[in-house]
Parts: structure tokens; C-alpha cells; sequence
């Protein structure tokens, strides 16, 4: 029987595999297409969710629109194939969308088992508890034997039961389903603790009615690099990709922001021409883009920090400090290489 | 003699002046027979009563009274209310009531999504009343229709071009159920018959496909739909999604007609296939003037069942990612604006299918009535 099913798998994975070696031209699909196709998620505060009429917006769509920016020079010729966590490999190496941005954690066996192409992080996330105060719980090693809200089939339960075996303590895990149903446990008092990546915590604290009487502890339990993936077998794509993300980070480092990128343009620093396309970056050619795809990002969605802090900082309802999101150069470790 | 005349003189009494006792008729009388017949019914009655006062006043007070109609944030709608979040703050299901209707089709183009929904409306009523003058056109029209939606959803010939992936809410739910339910009645029948026929080839492929459909459920189907095909499919092909969903549903619900069906077959008398066959009637015209028209009346609870359960079911799409009012909702939570909703969400959406499956099931019952031929 399992010798069966795994020449059913090998099967399909033929089939993937020849899939893949035709895929090769993604830049060409989509510009014949006109419209670029980002796998987003079914719905996550702040990264991806759709507004009252119907237009998705977020962290995650907002990278798609600079995928779009660049490649097709219009922000909005982008189309959002939702899915879930369950079916968004397949979705992308099927073909069913052109990359990924889908507040994905870059994993050894996703990059290599499933397989993937990733392109560098766009969100620092890493998994936290929330509690009420009056719990007078201070760390999450104090939370021996608490009862603790846990999202099923996810990383996270792997990472709680880790953290809970290495610092010897006990827990009792109250499994649920979605962000809403955690919510609602955790306010009726059914758990103790709350525990899923910080930004999500931050989004069901903000949803509570006295979000002042919550706090996140100060632990993250485990990494959650997010990041764009892309299927394997076309490195022109892959590197359109990686090179979007790189162009809104270099943007925000230089200062360029969608206000000042027109001024900008006749600065004197010559990376920031090299960036916007005054000055020529050799290899431009090779990768099929526009002088301008660049300038298209930064003009139409803004620098890495802008979208940053248009989806989820501070004055967002999610209020999320920059952290680690923040520029090598501030404390952070959001760093692009150069742009020469 | 006399005693005749006794007994038509007692007759003529009970006839003209005793009314049943009071305890019998009225008010009283149908609680005393329905509520408190016995010790244990009167026991229930009371849970019964005691259940609904604990429970309807603070609903209906959370979902009506105290409900918070206008609002633009969930902040807002929160600050309008005593407690936050002690009241249904339906300004919420209001400002997204677009987006449950008709998903992410085009705001300027909803006018066919609105002129669609009439023609259902007028296609179901042309199906499912028959005193309608006319109705052998009426039935034309119910037969053209689902060429016609499609048209007019999708777009072409001088219509502009909808891709299906901004189908969504409400609407992407009537799709697939009418599409379903539609279909599926059809070859449901059809597969029965194949089912119960001599021919072992056509026998043995109807009891293979049935069965295969059952046993698989219907989750691992949409995922084959949408995952696996693309990858047995060559490269660049596309065949839509939606297209996909609504050919393994229909599937599905087929599979299940079917045996329902059968089993509305088998509960035909023999004499019945007899008398068909002594008449000289062939094979067809037997099942199509005799024997069918008995056994969907017989199978109509369960044919109206399955159907229900093909509606409710089309929430599960939202696994490979297509979005019905349920994940339209879900989707909507997640926007930081108004996260935290979820009861208002989760209710207005159990609403809808219970209205729409409570007509069902209304509908199959008034049939069942008029079709029925016991006195």
C-alpha cells in the first residue's frame, strides 16, 4: 500500500517537474497577460484582506502591487489568487499564480522539499504569547501549567511543544482554529495564554475591548523569516522578485520616499540615480525590466518603510513597532545589497 | 321501531346542540392535548418555556434592541453601546454587504449580477409552479436560463469580460448550488437507471462511479479539482476554477441522487413495471409515463435532503481558496478596521443558508401534499 501511494506521489511529482521546465518565461506570460498573479492569503490583518469593495489591500498586497509596478509599470494590474495555508504551494507551482506574498515562513524543507525559490524576508515575525495583566504573568517562563490557545497544524503548536520540553514546564494546550475562535476563548477566560506569530497577536489584541489589560510577553519563542517564493526553473522571475523587495529596502535606506522619488531623481548620490533609473545598472537588460521599474515601485507604493507603516505601524490599528523590520543601519535587520 | 326512533333522536342531538367539552376545543383544549398531556410532557413543556425566557430576551436584545446600525469602524460602532461589544454591531455586515452579495465582481458591471438573480427567480418559479399560463414557455426559459446567467456573468459578445476568479459572497453560492442542484437531478436519475439496468457494462461503470464518488469525501474532490488537475492538465492550459468546482459537485451531489433515486425505484411494486410492459410500452416510455414519475414522488424527501446538503456544503470551497458569504466574512475579519466581529458575521451568514434551506424544505413538503395521491 505505501509503495503505492509514494509511486502516486512520485507521480505527481513528474508531472510538477515537468510542469516546472515549461514554466520557464513567467516574465513573458505576464506581460502578455498584462496582469501580475500574487498567491495572498484567504484573509490576515494587515497583510492581505479585501476592503469594502472588494479591493485587496495589506503588507503583502501592497509587495504584489510593486511586483506589478515594476514589471507591468501600473501598481494596480495585479490579481490576487487567495489561498490557504494548505493549498498555496500547489496554487504557485501549478501555475496558478506568478509568485508568492503570503506572510510565508521560509523553511529548509519548503525551499527544498516542496520545492521553492525564496527571495529574502519582507517581515520579521517570530511567535509570542499574549495574557491578561491581571494574570501577573511578567515572562512566558512563568507560564508552567497554563492552560494555552494554540492554532492546530501549524508550525507554532511544533514550536510551543519545543519551547514548553526544553524549559521543562507543562502546559495544556486548548487546540482551535482560526484567529477569531482563539479570540473569543481566551476573552471568555477558556485559555490562559494565546500564543501565534507576534503580528497576529498584536492583531487580536487590537480587536479586544480593553486592549490595555493585555499584554505581549517579551518572549519570542521561534524565527518566522516571511517572505515571496517562487517556483523553481525560472531564475529571470526569481530575480525580478528578489530585486523588488531589495529596490523598496535600498529606497527607504537612500530616503527616497513616493513623495520625494520625482525630486530625487536629480540627486547627486549616484546610487539613488542608478536606482530610479537615471544612471544605467548594467544587467538591467538581462533581467527584461523597464529604466524605470524602480521609480514605478517607489512612486506608486513607496518605500519598504512606507508600506510598512501604511499596513501595520504604529498608526495602524495593529500598531506594530518596526523591531527587527527595522534598517540594518537603525537596529534592525532588514538589508538590501547594493545597488551597482 | 322505537328503538330507531331513540337512536335518530340521539343522532339529531349529537348533530345539532352538544358542543365537545371545553376542555377539548380552543386555546385550552390544544395545550392541554399538545403541552400537558402527561407528567413528563408538562416537565418538558416548563424546560422548554424556561429555555426560550433565558435565551431569546438577551438575544433579542444583543441582535435587535440594543444592534448598532451605523457606524464606519468597529471602535466606533463599540463606543455607541453601553458595554463595547454587548450589542450586534450590524454596521459591520451593512458597510460589507456589497462584498457578501457579490464578492470581487466589478462595482460598475453588479447590474448583471442583480438582473441574473431576477432571472432565477423568475426560472424557479416558472419550475416549480405549475399553475403558470404559459408554462411550457416558462419551462423553455428555465432551460435556456443557465446558458443565459452564464453569459451575462461571464461576459463576451458585447458583454465586457468577467474572469470567474471575482466571483464571490452570495452569488458564487447560488452559483454552485443551482448548478448543482440542476445538474446533478438529471444525471442523478440517470446513473440510477444505469444503476438497475441488464446491460453489465453500463451496469458495472454506473456502481463504480457511484460508489467511488461516496467514498471519497467531498474536500478530497475540490482538492483534486483544484490542485491535481493543473498537474496532470499540459502546461499553460487553463481550465477555470470554478468550472472545475462545479463539475466535481455536481458530481458529487449526482452520486448521491443516485441512490437515492434507486431507492425510489425499488420501492415501486413490481405490478407496476408489469402493467408497463402488458401495455406494450418500451423501456422508455414505461420509466418516463409510469414508473419515474412515482418514484421521485416517493424520493422527493430525500432528493430535497440531498440537495440542502449540496448547498451548505458549498462552503467548503473556501479550502482552495474561492470565497462564499462564509469566506467573504472570514476574509473581512481580518481587516483591522473591524476585526473582532465575528458573531455578527458568523450569524448573518447562518441566517442566509438557513433561509434559503428552510424554503427548501418548505417547497418539498407543500409537493409533497399536492403530489400525493392517498386519501
Amino acid at each position: 500500500m505505501n509503495s503505492r501511494i509514494s509511486a502516486i506521489i512520485a507521480g505527481i511529482g513528474v508531472a510538477s517537474l515537468l510542469s516546472f521546465s515549461v514554466a520557464a518565461g513567467t516574465l513573458d506570460d505576464v506581460k502578455k497577460r498584462g496582469v501580475v498573479r500574487c498567491v495572498v492569503t484567504t484573509g490576515l490583518a494587515g497583510f492581505a484582506y479585501p476592503d469594502k469593495s472588494g479591493v485587496w489591500k495589506g503588507f503583502d498586497v501592497d509587495f504584489c502591487r510593486a511586483t506589478a509596478a515594476a514589471v507591468l509599470g501600473d501598481a494596480n494590474k495585479i490579481k490576487a489568487v487567495t489561498s490557504t495555508g494548505k493549498t498555496r504551494f500547489t496554487k504557485l507551482n501549478a501555475g496558478e499564480g506568478d509568485v508568492l506574498w503570503r506572510n510565508t515562513t521560509i523553511t529548509f524543507s519548503r525551499d527544498n522539499g516542496v520545492p521553492l525559490r525564496f527571495h529574502g524576508v519582507n517581515y520579521y515575525d517570530g511567535q509570542g504569547f499574549i495574557v491578561k495583566k491581571k494574570l501577573g504573568v511578567k515572562s512566558a517562563k512563568e507560564l508552567n501549567g497554563a492552560s494555552i490557545c494554540i492554532q492546530t497544524g501549524t508550525t507554532t503548536e511544533l514550536n510551543l511543544a519545543d519551547y514548553f520540553k526544553t524549559n521543562g514546564m507543562k502546559y495544556e494546550a486548548v487546540p482551535i482554529e482560526t484567529n477569531d475562535e482563539a479570540r473569543q476563548n481566551y476573552v471568555a477566560g477558556r485559555c490562559d495564554a494565546y500564543t501565534t506569530d507576534a503580528s497576529g497577536l498584536a492583531a487580536t489584541r487590537s480587536t479586544l475591548t480593553d486592549p490595555k489589560n493585555h499584554i505581549i510577553l517579551p518572549e519570542i519563542i521561534s524565527k518566522e523569516p516571511l517572505g515571496p517564493a517562487t517556483r523553481h526553473g525560472d531564475d529571470q522571475w526569481s530575480d525580478i522578485v528578489t530585486w523588488v523587495l531589495n529596490a523598496t529596502i535600498t529606497a527607504e535606506e537612500l530616503g527616497v520616499t513616493s513623495k520625494n522619488v520625482d525630486q530625487m531623481k536629480s540627486s547627486k548620490n549616484l546610487e539613488i540615480l542608478r536606482l530610479l533609473g537615471v544612471n544605467e545598472l548594467s544587467g538591467r537588460k538581462k533581467l527584461g525590466l523597464s529604466k524605470d521599474w524602480a521609480y514605478n515601485i517607489i512612486k506608486s507604493v513607496g518605500n519598504y518603510g512606507e508600506i510598512f507603516e501604511r499596513n501595520v505601524g504604529v498608526n495602524t490599528p495593529l500598531a506594530l513597532k518596526r523591531g527587527l523590520n527595522q534598517l540594518w543601519n537603525k537596529g534592525g535587520l532588514q538589508y538590501s545589497p547594493p545597488f551597482r | 321501531m322505537n328503538d330507531k326512533d331513540g337512536q335518530n333522536k340521539m343522532n339529531n342531538i349529537d348533530h345539532q346542540s352538544l358542543t365537545p367539552p371545553r376542555s377539548e376545543i380552543g386555546l385550552l383544549g390544544w395545550l392541554r392535548k399538545n403541552l400537558f398531556s402527561s407528567l413528563s410532557n408538562t416537565i418538558l413543556t416548563v424546560a422548554a418555556i424556561g429555555f426560550l425566557l433565558w435565551l431569546l430576551p438577551p438575544l433579542f436584545e444583543w441582535a435587535i434592541l440594543d444592534s448598532i446600525w451605523m457606524a464606519d469602524s468597529r471602535k466606533e460602532c463599540w463606543a455607541k453601546m453601553e458595554v463595547p461589544e454587548g450589542a450586534a454591531c450590524w454596521a459591520f455586515i451593512k458597510d460589507r454587504l456589497g462584498l457578501f452579495v457579490y464578492g470581487f465582481y466589478p462595482m460598475d458591471q453588479r447590474w448583471r449580477v442583480d438582473l441574473s438573480f431576477i432571472l432565477l427567480i423568475c426560472a424557479i418559479f416558472c419550475v416549480l409552479y405549475e399553475k403558470l399560463p404559459g408554462r411550457k414557455f416558462g419551462l423553455m426559459f428555465a432551460i435556456a436560463f443557465p446558458f443565459i446567467t452564464g453569459w451575462l456573468l461571464i461576459g463576451g459578445f458585447g458583454l465586457e469580460l468577467i474572469e470567474t476568479d471575482k466571483f464571490g459572497g452570495i452569488m458564487l453560492t447560488l452559483i454552485i448550488g443551482v448548478t448543482g442542484i440542476s445538474f446533478s437531478l438529471p444525471i442523478g436519475i440517470i446513473l440510477a437507471l444505469g444503476r438497475r439496468s441488464n446491460m453489465p457494462v453500463l451496469k458495472s461503470l454506473c456502481v463504480m462511479f457511484i460508489e467511488f464518488i461516496r467514498g471519497v469525501p467531498l474536500i478530497a474532490l475540490l482538492f483534486i479539482a483544484s490542485t491535481m488537475l493543473n498537474f496532470f492538465l499540459p502546461p499553460g492550459t487553463q481550465f477555470d476554477l470554478l468550472m472545475r468546482v462545479l463539475i466535481m459537485v455536481t458530481l458529487f451531489s449526482a452520486a448521491y441522487i443516485a441512490e437515492v433515486v434507486r431507492g425510489g425505484l425499488q420501492g415501486i411494486p413490481t405490478g407496476q413495471y408489469e402493467a408497463a410492459d402488458a401495455l406494450g410500452l418500451t423501456y422508455f416510455k414505461a420509466h418516463w409515463l409510469i414508473i419515474l414519475p412515482q418514484a421521485l414522488k416517493i424520493s422527493i424527501p430525500g432528493i430535497v435532503n440531498t440537495f440542502i446538503g449540496l448547498y451548505k456544503d458549498t462552503t467548503l470551497v473556501i479550502i482552495i481558496g474561492l470565497l462564499d458569504p462564509l469566506g467573504i466574512g472570514r476574509a473581512s475579519l481580518s481587516d483591522a478596521v473591524w476585526a473582532g466581529l465575528a458573531k455578527e458575521v458568523y450569524l448573518f451568514v447562518a441566517i442566509f443558508f438557513f433561509v434559503c434551506c428552510f424554503a427548501m424544505s418548505r417547497y418539498s413538503l407543500w409537493l409533497e401534499k399536492r403530489l400525493s395521491t392517498e386519501n
